[in-house]
């Protein structure tokens, strides 16, 4: 997995509340089987004005020019700013893949959906939750100067702004040791392969029903 | 010590190990999976050169990708026009077969939406912790089951180990009390929750539907509600087991077996939340004061009784919500106070794993039949959600009862839930929809969804816009 240490970049707006899956990345995408690729489409819908089909050369595609990303002031931005309940709706990891894909590395909002949030972690895509004012503090701070730059630091914890203004943020243990150290969660639970396996003779035992298999032509 | 919910019963049965920081292994039971967030899980377990711990805990279909024509469907996978849905399809039937996992391939007549044939095979049960990499997984809580929606990182994961990581939620209690009216479906009970508790009411909530509503609902309704937890921001929905629930499961193919039964069913029995369990929050909704409902706007939570008008803007204080009004009355063409029953609809779509059972067919039929699709009415189909749903339909002759009012008949898949297939909206088209989302572009590009139970929509395919289901019955 993709680590994160310390970021630092243009932060840019999605200035709206509940923005769902299918607003990061339209399902006409997810024909995909990779898992890159996917910058160019991000909030296809809003980003450009023409209808959007897979494996299209985006170059060429007429933009929304009031769209903020479109904005030369926004370019290379790495932290999205954004309101509550980002990324709701469908499970699709491809929303992530997508920010990531585009150079996002960080989603500062007062709140996220709960799949989208753990999605991000598995692709060193870092979620923070910053309180409503502060969030709306960094918006018009941001709106009001250009270049605005935010700087990440995961081990410490903070969000500094510009001015050296700095936000502490909330962060579980597992997922930032993860994240700092870019592991394999998958590595990390075959560690345990004794404890599961523990389990299953024993649930085995109490509950038979529950290990049926799922077979062919039954 | 106050008593369990059934979620800590579940959480408590599944843990594997809890971790110094929180975290947690829990133990996955089955694990069904899908063309479109798989792929990439397949790739990582072939790079990394790992194995399904357990096989066969799982269960594959294609849904997402497949046409709903007979005649496409004619030729199985290599029928597929759009060559890029081909190749996903074609990539989940080469997975399976590598990995041996069994998959209900598309012209198998048990192939279906994920979340309908995993209860309707039996491979979902009681007591199960039930995982794919698909939101509405929460519909398999119905069977008393903790079931949710993950990532394709965590499929790989599930794949790889049995287990996932994850971190208990907080108990959440939905109390439905009363008798619901005549006319009004478990789908109306869960848009009314979701207006009431907002698309976030539930974040970080596993959610639990009680009260007298649920008690006296059957389990295809309960699979309705609980396919909707995750519209109001709960990854897990569930429903406490009981009659109901052990009636349902009985002699489905992969339900326990003779010599299991009886033990599985006392097991089963203890799945309800003890009388003296707490909840961290409870919301409490009088069931007779619900009626049908039609969504007007962009988000599930803008959503109101079809008597009611379509709300204004400038009555709203909050700015974040007044944008969003405005925002959604743009998008979809409407105009603050119309009355809903003015919104007239250009298409029709019943099925999607919310209202594509066999109660949701023959709740459509009722009020199809001995009536006609409107003529402003482009297009008005019927999709089941499975094989087996269709068969059965068929059997008790709903398909000939719709194709006669003019509705078609189409071959099962998510069709135009979510309109990755050829079925969609076209620019600015307004659609009664029992599906779940109703966000912008998911039916179309342009396309503007209204969310609906199936009778609200086969009203609506009759009258040509929104209608009161109960004022058509009385005309009748
Ligand atoms: S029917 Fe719709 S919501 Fe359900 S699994 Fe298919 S696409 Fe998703």
């Amino acid at each position: 997995m993709k680590s994160f240490t310390q970021v630092t970049g243009i932060a840019a707006p999605m200035d709206r509340a509940n923005v769902d899956t299918d607003m990061i990345i339209p399902k006409n995408f997810l024909k995909s089987i990779k898992r890159t690729g996917f910058g160019k489409n991000l909030f296809d819908e809003l980003r450009y004005l023409d209808e959007g089909l897979p494996d299209q050369d985006c170059t060429g595609r007429p933009l929304n020019k009031d769209f903020p990303l479109n904005f030369p002031r926004y370019e290379g931005a790495k932290v999205l700013l954004a309101r509550e309940n980002f990324g709701c709706g469908s499970s699709r990891e491809h929303a992530p893949w997508a920010l990531d894909d585009y150079g996002f590395r960080a989603i500062i909002a007062p709140s996220f959906a709960d799949i989208f949030f753990n999605n991000s972690f598995k692709n060193g895509l870092l979620p923070i939750i910053l309180s409503a004012e502060i969030v709306d503090q960094l918006f018009q701070e941001m709106y009001a100067n250009e270049g605005y730059e935010l700087s990440i630091d995961l081990a410490e914890q903070v969000v500094t702004t510009p001015s050296g203004e700095t936000f502490s943020f909330e962060i579980d243990e597992f997922r930032k040791h993860c994240l700092l150290n870019g592991l394999d969660d998958i590595g990390l639970t075959l560690r345990e392969a004794d404890a599961i396996r523990a389990y299953e003779e024993k649930r085995q035992q109490q509950a038979p029903w529950l290990f049926g298999a799922i077979q062919p032509g039954a | 010590m106050a008593g369990k919910t059934l979620y800590d019963k579940l959480w408590d049965a599944h843990l594997v190990k809890e971790r110094d920081d929180g975290s947690a292994l829990i133990y996955i039971d089955r694990h069904i999976i899908h063309e479109v967030t798989t792929p990439q899980a397949f790739e990582g377990l072939r790079l990394a050169g790992r194995k399904p711990w357990r096989v066969d805990s799982i269960l594959a279909t294609p849904d997402h990708n497949v046409p709903t024509t007979a005649v496409e469907r004619a030729s199985g996978v290599q029928g597929i026009e759009d060559p890029v849905s081909r190749i996903q399809v074609q990539t989940l039937d080469d997975n399976c077969d590598e990995f041996g996992i069994v998959e209900f391939k598309i012209n198998d007549n048990r192939q279906g939406i994920v979340h309908v044939i995993g209860p309707e095979s039996g491979a979902c049960l009681p007591g199960m912790t039930i995982v794919c990499g698909d939101s509405h997984t929460a519909t398999n809580g119905a069977l008393g089951a903790l079931a949710h929606g993950i990532g394709t990182s965590e499929v790989e994961h599930v794949m790889a180990t049995q287990c996932l990581v994850a971190k208990k939620m907080k108990n959440l209690l939905i109390k439905v009390d009363g008798e619901l009216a005549p006319g009004v479906t478990p789908k109306d009970v869960v848009l009314a929750i979701i207006a009431n508790i907002g698309t976030a009411g539930g974040t970080g909530y596993a959610m639990e539907f009680g009260g007298q509503v649920f008690r006296d609902m059957s389990m295809e309704g309960r699979m309705t509600v609980c396919n909707m937890a995750i519209e109001a921001g709960a990854r897990a929905g569930m429903v406490a087991v009981d009659d109901t629930t052990i009636d349902y499961v009985k002699g489905r193919t992969y339900a326990p077996n003779e010599e299991q039964w009886d033990a599985a069913v006392a097991n089963w029995k203890e799945l309800v939340s003890d009388v003296d369990a707490e909840f961290d929050k409870v919301v409490e909704i009088d069931g007779a004061s619900i009626k049908p409902q039609v969504s007007w706007g962009t988000s599930p939570e803008m959503v109101l009784p079809v008597d009611a008008r379509v709300p204004d803007p400038a009555q709203e204080a909050d700015p974040v919500k007044k944008t969003g009004i405005e925002r959604a009355l743009q998008y979809m063409g409407l105009t603050a106070g119309q009355n809903i029953t003015d919104i007239a609809v250009d298409r029709v779509f019943i099925g999607s794993c919310t209202n594509s059972r066999i109660e949701d067919i023959r709740a459509a039929a009722a009020v199809a039949k001995g009536r006609q699709v409107a003529s402003s009415v482009i297009q008005a189909m019927v999709v089941p959600g499975s094989g087996q749903v269709k068969a059965q339909a068929e059997a008790e002759g709903l398909d000939k009862i719709l194709v006669a009012a003019g509705f078609e008949w189409r071959e099962p898949g998510c069709s135009m839930c979510l309109a990755m297939n050829a079925d969609k909206l076209g620019n600015g088209e307004h659609c009664a929809s029992t599906s779940n989302r109703n966000f912008e572009g998911r039916q179309g590009y342009g396309g503007r969804t209204h969310l609906v139970s199936p009778a609200m929509a086969a009203a609506a395919a009759v009258a040509g816009h929104f209608i009161d289901v109960r004022d058509l019955t009385s005309q009748a």
